[in-house]
């Protein structure tokens, strides 16, 4: 059991900040090599034409769009998370709101990315604005995909904004005891916090206020990437249970990517005293719940595609139950349900490394989803004539795998430029006697130092 | 009245000769992709003939269906492309605007009917077939989507003639390059909004049907056949 006092907190957590260890070099290199090859394949397919990707008639939308609806799904963690903990005042949560909010920035970025990358003339993505132009035209309303450049720019200001409020207070922490260039910096970070209580007040309503409106913004985001696929008659993608359903296939690949970063970020950054198994233990069963509803609704959703019998989602159904997608829906099966509910529901197994393992299943299992929803449907389309098959080719697996490693990287950046727990925060806890969280201190000092 | 132009395509006449294949691709600049792309089934058809085998060899019957845009009424093209490049024209087609494409494929994939073609790289026409490019049709470059325009180029080049002349479009004045080409007569064009029509009559035949009408696209093109395939030949 560890006793902390607010030094010993700013000794910790502003520690990674300071020095960069060569194995932290060079995995941001290897890190960063990849992400430039990704870039490099993403100008090569601008120049050449989409032709150098894997789509093909029928199947018009493959990797990139799995990618988008996958990064977009994963950015759920975060935001909506930490809005839920906070709001319903779940003490155990300080350690872990700021980890979560980073993923959702950043998954966010990348996720919104893939609608440029995938697109036939991406240097024409800005005619998605709708800005009075000499072309005199305005976008289309009435296209989902306009519903998703709304919701993705609403949902990344949002979840920017909800990242930045409390990080103000750590930033002028870090401005206080640094000296130099670094002390500029921090100093432009910190927007002038001096704590005093005028600033208190208005940082926690804002936070209170971005807490509340970020909820109804996250369900919205997911809802409208599922009606990209829902608004259009294609088998087995126009369906009324897809807006929920994406919603819950978000959040929990959302706590999977925080339980997985949390994980690595204890190991890396000796976190070991402040994310503590217990954090690793609730939102273990938060995961394990939201397995379960993920469970419930692709049997839904299977289920009344079986009964229903059409003809023309027959084909989808039996393409992914026991023909050419079926290895691929099972291995999605194993890992979204079949492996992750005994490890979760198991007390014994639900340790950080079994967590851990979970995660890392369900996050893979994640991505298949969202490649079974697209695919498939897209290959069995009505007209048996036109039936088709995909095969993703350099280009798409080098910018996938980019995004990977460029999230990676970008987070480890992140954790050497601002403290990855809230230090405040933290603090702010030692007042309360923090039953969950067993850092046991005696209260001193509060606030920014 | 404005035009409503309507094809009507008769099943039990088409051979499958593929002629109405070879003028489109002549009449509308389409590119071939060669064979390595064509067997990543990238090759653009505005249209194509379906062909599907009944019974068991050697006893065994061929139908041929030329599909192409059925020009849908309530076309799910339209609605979700973002920049307006598939919308609906005065005269009911879905209109594809190849510069405000850019290439989302989406109207592709709500397409029912996979009547889309995506341009995956710039094209190009081996020589000499590069001369014979017509010069009313826009060729379109990579990063866009193409269909069928039920050869608007000809439908704007009568009305506009027709309009110099100050008279009305006589019925089959205008043919689409598919309809011109076919040996059997199988294809008939025409304004469904004249209910004279050679099309419209034909439209009204029993032996009628649409193309996937239970997804409620009301498309404008009809099939005439007889009731089964199956049926009896003199029924």
């Amino acid at each position: 059991m560890a006793t902390k006092t607010p030094e010993q907190i700013n000794d910790d957590l502003l520690r990674p900040l300071s020095g960069i260890s060569g194995r932290y070099a060079l995995s941001a290199a290897l890190l960063a090599g990849v992400a430039v090859a990704a870039f490099c394949a993403f100008f090569y397919q601008a120049y050449t034409g989409l032709g150098v990707s894997g789509l093909r008639w029928p199947v018009f939308w493959g990797f990139y769009i799995t990618n988008f609806v996958f990064w977009i799904g994963l950015s759920h963690a975060g935001t909506l998370i930490s809005a839920i903990l906070r709001l319903s005042n779940a003490t155990w949560r300080r350690p872990v709101t700021r980890c979560a909010e980073v993923i959702t920035v950043f998954a966010l970025s990348i996720g919104a990315m893939f609608p440029i990358i995938h697109l036939g003339r991406p240097w024409l993505a800005f005619w998605l604005f709708p800005y009075p132009s000499e072309r005199r035209i305005w976008p289309n309303i009435h296209s989902p995909l306009l519903w998703d450049f709304f919701a993705i720019n609403t949902y990344l200001i949002a979840s920017v904004t909800f990242l930045l409020l409390p990080i103000i207070p750590d930033m002028a922490l870090v401005r206080d005891r640094a000296a130099g260039l670094r002390k500029k910096i921090y100093r432009a970070l910190a927007l002038g916090w001096t704590g005093t209580p005028k600033q208190w007040h208005r940082l926690e309503t804002a936070m209170h206020v971005m807490a509340i409106v970020v909820i109804p913004v996250a369900v919205s985001v997911h809802s409208i990437v599922s009606w990209d696929f829902a608004m259009a008659p294609v088998p087995m993608w126009h369906s009324t249970i897809f807006a929920p359903y994406f919603v819950c296939g978000a959040i929990f690949s959302g706590i999977a990517a925080l339980l997985l970063a949390m994980a690595l970020l204890r190991k890396f950054l000796h976190l070991e005293e402040y994310l503590l198994p217990i954090h690793f233990e609730n939102l273990g069963k938060l995961l394990l719940v939201m397995s379960v509803l993920w469970f419930y609704f692709i049997f839904a959703e299977r289920l009344t595609t079986w009964y229903g019998n059409s003809v023309g989602e027959m084909p989808v159904f039996w393409a992914t139950q026991h023909g050419s997608y079926a290895p691929l829906f099972w291995t999605m099966m194993f890992c979204n349900f079949l492996i992750p509910v005994p490890i979760l529901a198991i007390r014994k197994l639900r340790s950080i490394t079994g967590t851990a393992i979970a995660s890392f299943t369900i996050v893979i299992g994640m991505w298949l989803e969202r490649f079974l929803i697209i695919v498939p449907s897209l290959s069995h389309k009505y007209l048996t004539y036109s039936w088709g098959t995909y095969r993703p080719t350099w280009v798409e697996i080098t910018i996938t795998a980019g995004t990977f490693s460029g999230l990676a990287l970008l987070y480890m950046i992140f954790s050497k430029v601002v403290p990855i727990i809230s230090i405040w925060e933290l603090k702010v806890g030692l007042r309360q006697v923090p039953h969950s969280a067993r850092i046991i201190v005696e209260p001193k000092e509060v606030g920014a130092d | 009245m404005a035009h409503r132009w309507g094809m009507v395509i008769d099943l039990d006449r088409c051979t499958g000769c593929e002629a109405c294949v070879v003028a489109c691709r002549a009449e509308n600049n389409i590119a071939t992709v060669g064979e390595e792309q064509a067997g990543l089934s990238r090759a653009k058809h505005w249209i194509r003939v379906e062909r599907y085998y009944e019974g068991e060899f050697p006893d065994v019957k061929v139908k041929f269906q030329p599909v192409l845009c059925q020009q849908c009424d309530a076309a799910p093209c339209e609605t979700v492309c973002p920049t307006f490049a598939s919308y609906h024209t005065g005269e009911g087609l879905n209109g594809q605007i190849y510069n405000r494409c850019i290439g989302t494929r989406y109207c592709a994939n709500a397409c029912p009917y996979e009547v889309r073609f995506f341009n995956f790289f710039n094209p190009v026409w081996d020589k000499p077939l590069h001369l014979q490019l017509n010069p009313d049709v826009s060729v379109r470059t990579v990063g866009v989507m193409e269909k069928c325009t039920f050869c608007v180029q000809r439908i704007k080049a009568g009305e506009i003639q027709a309009e110099a002349e100050k008279r009305e479009l006589k019925d089959g004045e205008i043919r689409p390059a598919c309809v011109q080409s076919c040996p059997p007569e199988a294809m008939v064009f025409g304004d469904l909004n004249d209910a004279e029509s050679r099309a419209s009559r034909l439209a009204n035949s029993r032996r009628r049907t649409k193309l996937l009408a239970e997804l409620g696209t009301r498309p404008k093109v009809t099939y005439l056949q007889r009731d089964s395939w199956h049926g009896d030949e003199n029924a």
